[in-house]
Order: C-alpha cells, then structure tokens, then sequence
C-alpha cells in the first residue's frame, strides 16, 4: 500500500469567523461577485450584505451595474465568479433559476413597469398573489377569502382600489408602477428589488412612492432600491451604495455618500 | 375588451355558437332524413359528410386558437397531431377490413401483402381494438407534444424560432410517413374502410352519426377550452403570453404551463383527425404538408385569434369558400386567394371577424352606459 491518506482540509475551506457571522446574519450575502459580458466588466468583484429588515438605496453612474447585480441576484444571469447567498448562507442563489428564486422569497420590479396589460388590476394582483404555483391544480383554483382580504389590502396600501376593474394596459405610467409594487407585495417576498420605481413620475407621486416604500419596509420586508432621483433617495432616508464599474465605490448616509470625492467625481458631477 | 370582466363560462357569444352547433346537429340529420330528395331543403349525405368535414376542422381551428390566441404560440406544424390522431383512426380502420381486401389476408392490410411483408409489424398491435384505437388517438398527438414541447419550451425557444421548429417537426413527418417501409402504408395512406365499430362507413345512417360526433366533439372542445382560459391556469396563461419574463419572476414555471396547453391542444387536434378520416375516407402523408397547417393559421386569423368562437367560425367560412372556389373555374386561383385573404385580414382586420365585433361591441357598450367616465363602477368581481 503506496497510498497516502491525505486529510481533507477542513479548516481551510471554512470562511473566516468574521465573514461567516456576516453570512449567517445576513437575508441577502454577496462577496467578490464578477460578471463579464464579451470582455465588458459588468459586475467586478462586488460584496456586500443587505441584512433582514433593511431598506437599501443604491445610486450610480449608467453602466455601472446596477441592473446586472439585480440579474444575478434574481437568477436571471450567472456569475463568472462569486457568492449570492440568501436567507443566512443556507441558499446559493447562483444555483437556482428565476422561478426557485422568486418562489424563495425575492421579488423583483423591473425598469420599464412590466404589468399584465391583458389583465385587469385585480387579476394582476391574483396571479402575484403568494399561493399555489403549478399549473394543473391551478386549473381548478378558486379564490379564498383571505385571499380577497389580502388584495383588498394591497390595493388600500398602492391606492388602486377605485382601478380594480381596469385593465392594466390602461393605467397611467404612475398607476403601472404602484400595480407593479403591489404584485410584488402580494408575492410576500423577504426581499424586494426595485428597480427605478420613480422614473417618469411627477413629484407628488415620487413623494407617495417613497412613503409606500417605507411603509413596506416598515411591515418587516427587505427593500434594496436602485434610483437615480436623488430627491426620491433623501425621502427614503436609509443607508446609500453608490456603485461604479461594477463595484462598490461607496457606502453610508446619503451625506456621507455625496461627500464622498470619488462619487461627486463618477457620478454627482461637481 | 371582453377580458374586463370575469365572464361566465359561456358569455353571449358562446351560447349563441353552442346554439347554433346544436340546431344544426339536429337539423341536418332529421333535413337528410325526412325530407324529399328532390325538395329545396333537402340535405344529401354528401353535404352531411362536408359539413362533417368542416365541424373537425373548427376543431382543429379551436385547438390552435388555445395555443395561439391564449399562450402565443404560433404552431406551425398542429396539422402533424391532425394526422396523427387520422393515422391512429385509420390503422383502426384498416384492421377492420379484414379479409374485404384485395388480397383477402385476414390480418395483413393490402399495403403489407403488397410489400410482401410476412406479419404485422409490432406498432400495428391492438388496432383492431376501438377502445386501444381511441386512446391512441389521444396519446399519440400527446406524447409528441409532450416531448417535443419539454424540450422547445424547456430551452426557452419562443416566437418565430419555436414556428420554424413546429414547421420542421411535421415537415420531418412528412417524409417519414411518405416512406413504404415506415409501415403506414406510404404515399397512398390508408384508405378503402369498410366499417366503423361494426356499421357500414358509407352508410347514410353512420355518416350522419359521425357529423353528430363532430358537432358534440366541436361543442365540448369549446367549452373544454372556455373552461380553461377562464381558470386561473388560463389567466397564467395569457399572462405568459405577454409577459413571460414577469410571469418567471412571480413564480410560475412558465414552461410547465406551456406545457399543459400545449399537449391539451397536440390531443384536441387528435380527436379532430380521427373524426375526420371516416368522413373523408382516407389519411395519407399530405395531412402532414406544412401548408395544412398555414392554412389552420389563416382560419385562425379569419375568425379572431384568442376568442375561440372566432376559431370554428374562421375554419368553416373559409373551409366553405374552398370547396365553393375550388370546385368552379376559379379552382386554379385558390391560392392565390387564400393568400390574398390573410394578407387582407391582417392588414385590415387584425383581430378577426369575432375579434373586431367584440371590439365594436365594447366600444358602444361604453359608449351607451357610461359617456364620461370611461372607468366602469365598481362591479362585483365574480
């Protein structure tokens, strides 16, 4: 017998005590995340955590990833290199795809307002609504009435209760966005991502977003916001990210962050 | 729209279309029957066999409407589960000739004798069994859109690259059926039947039971079908339609409900094939012609895409003015015709006959009941 028994390094592979407690208190855990796309570096490197119950504003230049990290976070798009992790460590989001992901808990808006435009509102809201997701018992589906309790709430708290019986294809740009917001409620996510939630909004809609954010981050969901209206940000009143060619450039109060001498370089302009 | 509302499970339209189905299947039996050979009125059973005909083909036309108006899939190749539904029909068919043949051979069909082949090849077995026979009806239209489905729908191929793949798939089966040794009997098909389930095919009484079955089987598909979009499945459904990636983000597996539809319309358009081979006499590889299965899409596109009604009513109108055009001096321009009517419709009337009455519809109902507000009170959501 010429074999060596060699021990499995067990302790090397163990991440540091300092990087693990981050991990396991941490809803959502990202660390040196690397994106390529035909050489062009979406995501370089990129970490950080979004803990349970946090609302997150994150800011930055065009191209500067904003929407990849949400893509791979969401399963849409596979890292080259890195870790996503969610719910403590205990999920490797790079392993699943978009439906696993969103059935775990993560519920994502999209930049341009993506609403069921064939469908009335109250159905928009049906078909999110957290519940039975395959296809044949879906068939024979009928609604509960703390399903209707719920939707009933949901459309109290995105203020489309006079719309129920619209189409969704008819609401306004505004009202589209407000739809899309509450499908993501009435998905019950732990996480929300929301991509540009105020775009082509007027400023008292822009105001009642930012209330609407807060309250559902207030009801104990996770809440990560990627815009650029830096009004909307300062309404919001959390901790800011800005990022820049695919990582974090800086972190903070949004005073702390618009201090920052690179981010008024990149980004805020002088 | 007429998605506004939850609508019952047969709106106006639907009832009207059962209705007019149901005096018909009464009608033209007791009109061939009863009345006088040489009277106006008079259905002869030729007719009965062309309505027959056409009742499969709005079948057909339902099951593409499914898939196409409702999921957004434009199946280029549906005529492949026509016909294998035919085939299934026909093998039945042949097995019941028996020695009625020109060779006499009690279990070969003529075909096999011809090929001098010795026995029955093993995919023959269990034809000369009606209740086999029917399930494979089912299950053969099934289990390739099943397979064929997993992996296009699996693999995220949509739009005009999953039509071309469709298109491929019958195009593919064209020719293998085409071939003498596949065993289906080649370029002639299957043909000269003698009985169905014991009773003459060419007899008055049978061809007018088969048009019945076809008006029954047109009427359950339809409320199979209205069943289903109006369920919550339906309105994933539509919501895959136009909107897939959201439909992925909320949590449904786009693909699986894909799926489900797809293989549910791959088995209506089975039942359609097997109807139709009794009442034409015979099944050969040109139902398997990709321009079959264009030709289902201009039906489709006639009558209103995603309305179903439209579906049926698109594939007898322009059924109709085949055999009318196609059987006068005009014969050699029906094509010419056929594409000149999509190209018409799609120009002017983009939703179909059924699609643009709703439209008009809509339009004065709001128009009468509500003149400045165009959001409608409140109304019960069931």
């Amino acid at each position: 017998m010429t074999d060596i028994a060699i021990p499995e390094p067990t302790t090397a592979a163990e991440p540091a005590p300092a990087a693990k407690k981050e991990l396991t208190e941490a809803l959502l855990y990202l660390d040196a995340v690397t994106v390529t796309f035909d050489g062009f570096r979406a995501l370089n490197a990129l970490s950080f955590t979004v803990d349970p119950g946090e609302m997150r504003a994150v800011i930055g230049p065009n191209g500067a990833g904003k929407t990849t990290m949400m893509d791979v976070i969401t399963g849409k798009t596979r890292p080259d290199r890195g870790d996503v992790f969610f719910n403590g460590g205990t999920t490797d989001l790079t392993k699943l795809d978009e439906t696993q992901i969103a059935t775990l808990g993560i519920g994502r808006k999209f930049q341009k307002p993506t609403v069921f435009e064939n469908h009335t509102v109250l159905d928009n809201l049906r078909l999110a609504l957290k519940g039975q997701r395959r296809a044949l018992p879906n068939i024979f589906h009928r609604e509960s009435a703390a399903a209707r309790e719920r939707i009933d709430e949901i459309f109290e708290t995105i203020r489309l209760t006079e719309h129920r019986d619209r189409l969704g294809g008819a609401l306004s740009h505004g009202q589209k966005q407000w739809l899309e917001i509450g499908m993501l409620l009435a998905q019950d996510p732990k996480l929300l991502l929301v991509d540009e939630p105020v775009a082509g909004m007027t400023d008292a809609e822009t105001a009642q977003t930012a209330e609407l954010l807060r309250e559902i981050n207030a009801n104990g969901h996770s809440v990560v916001v990627v815009e650029h209206d830096m009004t909307f940000v300062r309404d919001l009143g959390v901790r800011v990210m800005c990022l820049h060619e695919g990582s974090v450039l800086a972190e903070g109060t949004l005073d702390q962050v618009s201090a920052n001498e690179r981010v008024i370089e990149v980004y805020l302009g002088r | 729209m007429s998605m506004t509302r939850q609508p019952a499970l047969l709106g106006t339209s639907g009832l009207i279309f059962l209705a007019v189905l149901f005096v018909a299947a009464v009608l033209v039996p007791v009109l061939n029957l009863y009345a006088a050979p040489d009277s106006a009125v008079h259905v002869p059973t030729y007719v009965v066999s062309l309505l027959g005909k056409y009742l499969t083909y709005a079948l057909l036309a339902l099951s593409v409407d499914l898939i196409w108006g409702y999921v957004g899939i434009l199946s280029l190749g549906q005529g492949a589960f026509f016909a294998l539904g035919g085939y299934a029909m026909g093998m039945y068919l042949m097995r019941q000739i028996g020695t009625r043949g020109v060779y006499g051979d009690p279990v070969l069909p003529d075909f096999m004798v011809f090929l001098n082949w010795k026995e029955l090849p093993w995919f023959w077995y269990g034809f000369d069994m009606f209740p086999f026979a029917a399930l494979m009806v089912l299950l053969a239209p099934g289990l390739l859109a099943l397979v064929f489905g997993w992996f296009a729908f699996r693999s995220r191929v949509t739009g005009v690259y999953l039509s071309i793949i469709t298109q491929a798939m019958t195009f593919a089966l064209l020719l293998a059926f085409f071939r003498n040794d596949m065993g289906f009997g080649g370029n002639n098909g299957l043909t000269d039947f003698k009985d169905i389930l014991g009773f003459n095919i060419q007899a008055d009484g049978t061809r007018l039971t088969l048009f019945v079955l076809s008006a029954l089987a047109l009427g359950l598909g339809y409320i199979l079908c209205r069943f289903l979009v109006r369920s919550h499945f339906g309105k994933v459904l539509v919501a895959v339609r136009d909107a897939e990636t959201r439909v992925r983000f909320t949590g449904y597996r786009a693909e699986n409900y894909k799926l489900v539809a797809f293989v549910v319309s791959a088995m209506l358009a089975g039942i359609a094939g097997a109807l139709y081979v009794p009442q034409v006499g015979i099944i050969n590889p040109s139902e398997f012609s990709p321009a079959n299965s264009i030709e289902i899409i201009v039906w489709v596109a006639v009558g209103g895409r995603g309305t179903l009604v439209g579906a049926a009513l698109g594939a007898v109108l322009v059924n109709y003015a085949k055999t009318y055009f196609t059987s006068g001096m005009l014969a050699p321009y029906w094509l010419f015709m056929l594409g000149g009517l999509f190209v018409a419709v799609t120009l002017f009337l983009p939703k179909g006959i059924v699609g643009t009455y709703y439209d008009w519809r809509e339009k004065r109902r709001q128009h009468d009941d509500i003149p400045d507000e165009p959001l409608a009170t409140p109304r019960p959501a069931e």
